[in-house]
């Protein structure tokens, strides 16, 4: 900051000494009054971040619990084939998506992860749909038990994702707003707004899984 | 005149019109925010359909639980759940009652809506390693939902709560392995900082004071020094205290979370 070249010349004459410290005192009112804020964007980005690894985690957790279904499915449909196939094509396009911190502020990449998990969502909607036709299958303990915790994930990815949204939003806000954005300009110039998941008509509804 | 008596009219009728308008914005803002029951005990029945006997006797085991291992569960009925699905507001309560305790969110709670004929276990981040989706489902389908269809309804929460806590209880000696989940450590940077600027002011006040001054100047006489506060300025926010907590006298939640972990059924 530019405190310094007050320092390197002192001040010729006590009147001057009292108006700089009474600048230097009021500067450093702001500058005190002002951590609050200086902090707040950094502390808002972290708590996007990790909102965000939650989404990741969910939607992670969802992919692991696939192959697992599918065997499941596959020992008691075998009919279903390309129904199958689907699911295991769209899972392995949604684990392939590149995911990582920097995915959130970048629009293209957010919206690969968005259409793939929600292409994932689709395909396994429709899975779960043809089941209804296999009574032996819909009572197999192993896919019961697979049912649930898919059930569980797509609950936990529907908070997760809403938590996502609360706090990009909070963030997002503040270094839109003054004087969040003058110190986001000033203090943090990498601090870019994040993306936000877009409702589309099947991705705010988890995939009805009930029988 | 009748122009005037439009205008007159008029006139009269904006302003209540202008504060109803305002009044029905504010309700559309309430509505989206559910009314939650206060947490009134282990056991919150605002649904009134559990005698006071075994409503006692299911806090007792609650509490004798929460004694031994921390983890709190609390049972709740309530008379509706305004328009939410069960697993929506189930996550609303739990985070609203803030059950568990903040560094371990080890709280469960068990959910009945009578009316809507819907209940769920929503399970806390920390305990769900012990209580897993596949478990609440099951007790769910097991233990409650066939004394529910009985119509026994306080039969199937006390069956329920004691399916639950012997989970708990199984699983307590291990709750070790439980990471804790989302707990906030202190920023390194944010020390670093204070200790600069505290510093700084020193180093500020010491030169005020004339004390590295080349001769001459009085001590004291410098300027006017002031210590703003933080939190006396404009924008300070940041910084709220951790609420919650177990108190001796009356029942609260300790400052945990859910992140939608857990089951729901129906009957």
């Amino acid at each position: 900051m530019h405190q310094g070249s007050v320092f390197a010349s002192p001040p010729r004459s006590t009147v001057a000494a009292r108006v700089v410290g009474a600048l230097l005192a009021m500067l450093f009112a702001t500058c005190l009054s002002g951590c609050g804020a200086i902090n707040r964007v950094p502390t808002l980005e972290e708590q996007a971040k990790s909102s965000w690894s939650q989404v990741q985690n969910q939607y992670q957790r969802r992919a692991d619990l696939i192959p697992n279904l599918v065997e499941t499915v596959k020992g008691y449909a075998k009919q279903e084939q390309d129904t199958l196939t689907k699911v295991v094509e769209a899972r392995a396009k949604a684990t392939s998506v590149q995911v990582d911190a920097s995915t959130v502020s970048d629009p293209e990449k957010f919206k690969q992860f968005q259409d793939s998990q929600n292409q994932l969502s689709g395909a396994l909607g429709r899975l779960l749909a043809t089941v209804e036709a296999y009574p032996d299958l819909k009572s197999n303990q192993n896919f019961l038990a697979l049912q649930s915790q898919l059930e569980g994930t797509e609950n936990r990815i529907t908070v997760a994702r809403q938590d996502y949204i609360g706090a990009v939003r909070a963030y997002n806000t503040e270094i839109r707003t003054i004087p969040g954005r003058w110190i986001a300009s000033f203090f943090y110039p990498d601090a870019k707004p994040m993306e936000t998941f877009t409702a589309t008509p099947n991705s705010e509804k988890p995939p009805n899984v009930k029988f | 005149m009748r122009r005037i008596a439009v205008q007159g009219l008029r006139r009269v009728l904006i302003a209540p019109l202008a504060l109803l308008l305002f009044v029905l914005c504010a309700g559309l803002v309430q509505a989206a925010e559910p009314e939650f029951p206060p947490l009134d005990g282990r056991v919150t029945d605002a649904a009134g359909v559990l005698p006071p006997e075994i409503r006692e006797r299911i806090t007792g085991k609650l509490k004798a639980h929460e004694d031994k291992s921390g983890d709190q569960l609390v049972v709740a009925t309530v008379p509706s759940l305004q328009g939410l699905t069960v697993e929506e507001y189930a996550n609303r309560l739990f985070r609203a009652w803030k059950l568990g305790e903040t560094k371990r969110n080890n709280g469960a709670l068990l959910l009945v809506a009578p009316t809507n004929r819907k209940v769920r276990i929503e399970v806390g981040y920390g305990l769900e390693g012990a209580i897993t989706d596949a478990v609440s489902k099951a007790i769910i389908t097991t233990a409650i939902i066939p004394k529910f269809k009985q119509g026994d309804i306080p039969g199937g929460i006390e069956a329920g709560a004691d399916a639950i806590l012997s989970i708990m209880a199984g699983d307590a000696e291990q709750w070790q392995r439980r990471a804790p989940v989302r707990s906030d450590s202190v920023n390194g940077i944010e020390v670093v900082f204070w200790i600069v600027l505290i510093l700084f002011l020193i180093v500020i006040v010491w030169r005020m004071n004339g004390g590295g001054g080349p001769g001459g100047r009085r001590r004291g006489r410098g300027g006017m020094v002031v210590f703003p506060m933080p939190s006396s300025g404009g924008w300070s926010g940041g910084f709220s205290g951790g609420g919650g907590g177990f108190s001796d006298g009356g029942f609260s939640g300790g400052g945990g979370s859910s992140g939608g972990g857990g089951a729901s059924g129906d009957w």
